[in-house]
């Protein structure tokens, strides 16, 4: 910073001889701060006026003093174990009155100390001199030879083989942590990203050939009649392999709109997914993955009259009816549709299965996606 | 100097005899301070109340850094799934990962824990917001202008890592709120063209939502953003320091210094004062104002989502444009450009580079490269002005669109008037703001003019003898012949009612409002005489 000395400093002796209050005006002005006036609140000591500020600042440290008690009291004896609806409700008391309290306490310091400042301390309206002009040119000049001659004595310029070694070697360090943290980071996408657990799996599931058994978010396998028409439930690969990381259920790509269509509703379906739906002609059943293309949320809400598939994060639209088509909003793919079996169980029922997995990729956009 | 010269004591110098003295000598012995610790204690600094804003800000990030060490000592940031079993009865028996049954145990089981989570997360709120408002503070009064663009500059890279730094706060619990908000998230990665599954593969260590990422995002959260933040301030404040303070122009105050209060005590005692009044109200808003009841929302699951659920009031921005932007998706040669990359990436890109530059682009477009310490009047700087409310506008629209199925519902709107609504008006009303302001601007400037010119107006009606109406105006300073106002319009607000003349505090119509305020005659006497040289001084003043 540049020094820059106002006047001259008074000497120790000129000190001594001082009363404090000139000797810290005198300090201000070497510093450049001027104190243009000066006053004290009350100019008069004693009066009432005067006491009764003082004693208002007085009661503020005073209430946040008694809050801070009340805060260590409320923490202990206020009850805070949450009970169920129906039972005393007392817990409810603790966060406000723990906050309250400890809000109170810093507040009431907080304005006693502003009050001291404003009520009490004297009035005073101060100079102080800038010095954002640039550096003065004898500063700059002077400078200006030092980096030259030090860049000078390096050497750098003259020596070029040293210059590009260098600069190679300094690309290298900077380069290598770079390399180092990315590299350790980063996981090729590989197709991780265009299938999902309905894939077929002949090691897992070889009664169905390899085709995955539909389930609920509780493992139970998924049943025509299981739904009413015009009802739907989420449902999910029934793949079960935690160890091999394999879960279906709470795999993120796994969520799946079963549909059962009201009678008299017909689907106009994309090219070549007419025989998704079950049963392959007319079908009353179709399925859809739930991840919406757009964002990723999961299209949840569904309004059976329309037969609109709404999605609540950005409020796309997709029209059951067409295929899960976007009518509205931000999407811009349709949904992918799951093509649909049934097989008799053991049991003699019928249960859905995911004929294959879907035939594009499920969710938002990416670049690699076709 | 060598070796063998014999040990001095230094100089005698007067002893200081009391133990203040004694250890300020200790510590400059060692240290040789006194210089410069005088230098800072009697540092100047203007008083105004819209330069609380940077303070409200800076207040706001230490409540942060306080109440976010407290809770890392209860939170977990695991993605290991157990079966919950702490006090929430109703949560019991529910599978959740670590880190949402810890924000459970730190709402129920730690004592006193939900206050703390409360006042943090309103504390989050609040630093973003007072950086918002204290970067239109500096915009619209100039104050970015040479030489603090440095500072312009840091300040954005803050209110970005604020909001980064946010998102990651709301995103650790492992709710259903956070939970969606990071599957957008991975999305907008994934809509990056060429790199982007490889950029959201290298965040969540493979596909969404994998098992390590929580772990980062928390050491981002707690450790690598907030220290970027703290260094950040420490190179904003001290540059405030080193470039002191700008401030409005006023009675003889000029390019060349700054006036207001010294550090110490006063200023120290009021900005001190301020930091526990700022606390106060986010304890209060912990206290009082339920703030993200994770309890409620449940546990993530991909396969649900809460409806009408809103992130954080600074993303919505995102959210509003992600919903604006219509559903053009552009295929190429075997590749896919999805839509959400445009509002989501570009724009955001855009806006902070506008932001960054516009300090830049008004010094080339009215040649000003000077020093400024003095601050503009928002009217008196009307393209700036215009432009600050156009791009404010346009964030509105943005914001309240990232609402818009909120207001649908409360208003029965339908929501693809909604949608529709925010595309036009995103269009229309930005250009409209500029227009509307860019005329306040200019009438109200013109109204100063005036009324430097005729005086203010009194509201006293006067009948000439002529017949004629006319109503008095109380000239502010020296008139010509005309009875014209002689003073000039100098940068500061001119006075426009009566009693903006003569100040009378409130406080001081209150005191002695119920009995009045006698003292003693000794003393009420001292007090006027004091008053009354007072009064000579400041008038011999004013003549000089
Ligand atoms: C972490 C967030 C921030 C903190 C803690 C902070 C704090 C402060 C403080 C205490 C001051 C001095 C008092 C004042 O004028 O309010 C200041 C000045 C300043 N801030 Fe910030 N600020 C933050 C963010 C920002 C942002 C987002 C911008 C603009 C993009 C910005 C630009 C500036 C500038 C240009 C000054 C100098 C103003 C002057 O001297 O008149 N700051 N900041
Ligand atoms: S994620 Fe469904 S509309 Fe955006």
């Amino acid at each position: 910073m540049t020094e820059v000395n106002y006047g001259n400093s008074p000497s120790a002796d000129e000190l001594r001889s001082m009363s404090p209050e000139e000797a810290m005006i005198a300090g201000a002005e070497v510093d450049g701060v001027h104190i243009v006036h000066r006053r004290e609140r009350f100019p008069v000591r004693g009066s009432k006026a005067e006491k009764r500020a003082e004693r208002a600042v007085a009661a503020c440290f005073a209430i946040a003093g008694l809050a801070g008690v009340g805060f260590i009291v409320a923490f202990i004896a206020v009850p805070f174990h949450w009970h169920l609806p129906g039972t005393p409700q007392d817990f409810k008391y603790f966060t406000p009155a723990v906050g309250g309290t400890l809000a109170l306490m810093l507040l009431f310091f907080g304005v006693g100390l502003v009050l001291w400042a404003k009520w009490l301390m004297p009035e005073e309206e101060v100079v102080q001199d800038r010095h954002d002009d640039p550096s003065k040119v004898e500063d700059q000049m002077m400078t200006e030879a030092t980096l030259a001659v030090g860049l000078e004595d390096t050497g750098i310029r003259r020596r070029s083989v040293l210059l590009l070694s260098v600069l190679g070697a300094g690309g290298a360090l900077a380069t290598v942590p770079l390399v180092y943290l990315v590299g350790s980071l980063l996981k090729r996408p590989g197709t991780t990203l265009f299938h999902t657990m309905f894939q077929r799996n002949t090691k897992l599931f070889p009664q169905s050939k390899g085709m995955v058994p539909i389930v609920y978010s509780d493992w139970r396998q998924v049943s025509p009649d299981d739904l009413l028409p015009g009802g739907l439930a989420t449902v999910f690969p029934g793949v079960r392999q935690p160890s091999e990381g394999y879960d279906g259920v709470h795999n993120a790509s796994s969520p799946t709109l079963l549909i059962r269509l009201r009678p008299g509703q017909v689907v106009h379906p994309r090219k070549g997914q007419a025989d998704f739906g079950w049963p392959k002609q007319n079908p009353q059943y179709i399925a859809f993955s739930k991840i919406c293309t757009h964002a990723g949320c999961p299209a949840s809400l569904y309004e059976q009259q329309t037969g609109r598939l709404l999605c609540p994060c950005h409020q796309s639209q997709f029209d059951v009816l067409s295929d899960a088509k976007p009518v509205f909003g931000p999407a811009t793919r349709s949904l992918p549709k799951l093509p649909l079996e049934v097989l008799t169980g053991k049991d003699g029922r019928l249960y859905f299965y995911a004929r294959s997995d879907y035939h594009e990729p499920i969710g938002p956009g990416f670049w690699e996606r076709p | 100097m060598t070796t063998t010269s014999p040990v001095t004591n230094p100089p005698r110098r007067t002893q200081p005899r009391t133990p203040a003295g004694k250890m300020g000598k200790f510590v400059d012995d060692r240290l040789n301070v006194a210089g410069p610790l005088r230098k800072q204690l009697n540092k100047v600094f203007p008083d105004h109340w819209s330069f609380m804003m940077g303070e409200i800000a800076l207040y706001s990030f230490i409540v942060l850094l306080l109440t976010g060490t407290f809770l890392t000592f209860f939170f977990d940031p695991s993605q290991t799934e157990v079966v919950y079993n702490g006090r929430y009865v109703p949560m019991q028996g529910i599978e959740m990962s670590r880190a949402y049954a810890s924000t459970l145990d730190i709402s129920f089981d730690v004592r006193g824990g939900l206050v703390i989570r409360q006042i943090h997360h309103w504390a989050a709120l609040m630093f973003v917001a007072a950086m918002m408002i204290h970067m239109f503070r500096v915009f619209f009064t100039g104050a970015f202008r040479k030489p603090r663009e440095f500072n312009w500059l840091i300040g954005l890279g803050l209110l970005a890592l604020g909001i980064v730094e946010g998102f990651a706060g709301y995103s650790l619990p492992d709710d259903l709120l956070s939970g969606t908000g990071l599957r957008i998230a991975d999305a907008i990665m994934l809509s990056i063209p060429v790199v982007g599954t490889w950029v959201s593969f290298l965040v969540f260590g493979g596909t969404f939502p994998g098992h390590i990422f929580l772990d980062r995002l928390y050491i981002a959260h707690v450790l690598l953003i907030p220290g970027i933040i703290l260094a950040l301030i420490s190179a904003h404040l001290a540059l405030v320091v080193r470039q002191k303070h700008s401030q409005f122009p006023g009675n003889g105050r000029t390019e060349h210094q700054v006036s207001g209060e010294r550090v110490y005590p006063i200023y120290a005692a009021k900005a001190g004062g301020f930091f526990f009044i700022v606390f106060a109200a986010l304890a209060a808003l912990g206290a009082f104002a339920q703030i993200n009841p994770i309890w409620l929302f449940g546990p993530y699951q991909p396969s649900q989502v809460s409806s009408g659920s809103q992130p954080d009031w600074y993303m919505m921005f995102l959210d509003g444009s992600t919903r604006l932007f219509p559903s053009w998706e552009i295929r190429l040669w075997g590749h896919t450009l999805p839509p959400l990359f445009w509002p989501t990436v570009v724009l955001p890109g855009i806006l902070g580079a506008m932001a960054a530059l516009y300090p830049f682009i008004e010094a080339r477009m009215t040649r000003d490269y000077q020093h400024h310490n003095l601050l503009q009047r928002p009217r008196d700087v009307p393209v700036r002005t215009s432009l600050g409310l156009m791009a404010i506008t346009f964030y509105v629209v943005l914001f309240l669109s990232g609402g818009n199925d909120i207001i649908a519902h409360v208003f029965d709107i339908s929501l693809n008037a909604m949608t529709w609504g925010g595309r036009i008006a995103l269009l229309i009303l930005p250009p409209i703001a500029y227009a509307a302001t860019y005329r306040i601007c200019l009438g109200l400037q013109r109204h100063d003019r005036e009324v430097l010119e005729h005086g203010i107006e009194t509201g006293i009606i006067k009948v000439l003898p002529t017949g004629e109406y006319i109503e008095v105006h109380q000239p502010l300073g020296p008139t010509d012949d005309h009875g014209h106002g002689l003073l000039e319009y100098s940068g500061t607000p001119v006075p426009k009612r009566m009693n903006q003349l003569g100040v009378m505090s409130p406080v001081k119509l209150i005191r002695g409002f119920f009995y009045p305020v006698t003292e003693k005659p000794e003393l009420q006497a001292a007090i006027d005489e004091a008053d009354a040289a007072e009064t000579s001084q400041r008038q011999h003043q004013l003549t000089e």
